[in-house]
């Protein structure tokens, strides 16, 4: 199996990189996790598995609870990562233009 | 659509420059960064705090749907020159990253057009290394707009 592949087609769904995005600063049970999406909870925990299997998340047992927590180690592996940081700050930089446009025409 | 930020980030070295070209005046591109309210629509994150003069201060902080914070960050405005430099410290709040440097250039190409240059300098190489591959961790003010358009799709 090609990991590293899988890697990017884990990331490349917006769904596993909002799910990525969430789990960042805190590891969250796969309910809480769900909650923040208006989606069926069984999609949720097939991204969930996905995102595992892949090795970018850990499942990490706290009493009952299994919380799912982001691997730096695994991230850290994606050697391309310069091109999602330059789309997040050129989606950031489109937006600020639209608004700023709409600024400049509402005066 | 065609991407127009460039960032040079060579190996090795412990520094990043971001570079955008805007289809916007200087003083509206400047606004964008002075103007707190216009902060929070295009960064999607709160501005609790935005003092634009040498030593203020500045935070922000964003929430996901429960409104739990998902994202608070702070820092230092070392320099506040109208329209053309911020020069201001960044340090992600509960996150195991050093604080970094940030030097923001505004610059007028015409009449109807600017250009950002930000230079970001980390403590050291691995970590401006693992910045970069962590785009989800710099990226988590974006989560609660992502997360947001995504949920507005699926409806």
């Amino acid at each position: 199996m090609n990991l590293r592949r899988d890697v990017f087609q884990a990331i490349a769904d917006p769904t596993r990189r909002a799910i990525l995005m969430l789990v960042a600063t805190q590891s969250l049970t796969a309910g809480a996790i769900a909650s923040n999406f208006d989606t069926a909870r069984p999609t949720v925990s097939k991204h969930l598995q996905i995102l595992t299997e892949c090795e970018l998340l850990n499942q990490a047992q706290n009493g009952r609870e299994v919380y799912y927590e982001i691997n730096a180690k695994k991230m850290k592996e994606v050697a391309d990562f310069i091109e999602p940081f330059r789309n997040m700050w050129d989606d950031r930089f489109n937006k600020l233009e639209a608004i700023m446009k709409n600024y400049k025409s509402e005066k | 659509m065609e991407r127009k930020t460039k960032i040079n980030a060579e190996e090795g070295r412990q520094d990043l420059l971001i570079t955008r070209e805007f289809d916007l005046p200087l003083e509206l591109l400047f606004k964008a960064y002075a103007e707190p309210d216009i902060v929070e629509q295009w960064m999607g994150t709160k501005v609790l705090k935005l003092e634009n003069k040498q030593h203020g201060g500045w935070q922000f902080e964003t929430n996901d749907a429960q409104g739990n914070v998902t994202f608070r960050a702070n820092g230092v405005i070392h320099e506040f020159v109208p329209n053309r430099k911020i020069t201001r410290t960044f340090e992600m709040e509960n996150a195991p990253f050093d604080v970094q440097l940030e030097f923001l250039e505004f610059e007028r190409l015409t009449e109807n057009t600017s250009k950002l240059n930000i230079h970001t300098i980390y403590r050291s190489v691995a970590l401006r290394d693992q910045m970069l591959k962590l785009p989800f961790a710099q990226g988590i003010n974006m989560a609660h707009n992502r997360l947001q358009e995504i949920v507005n799709k699926l409806k």
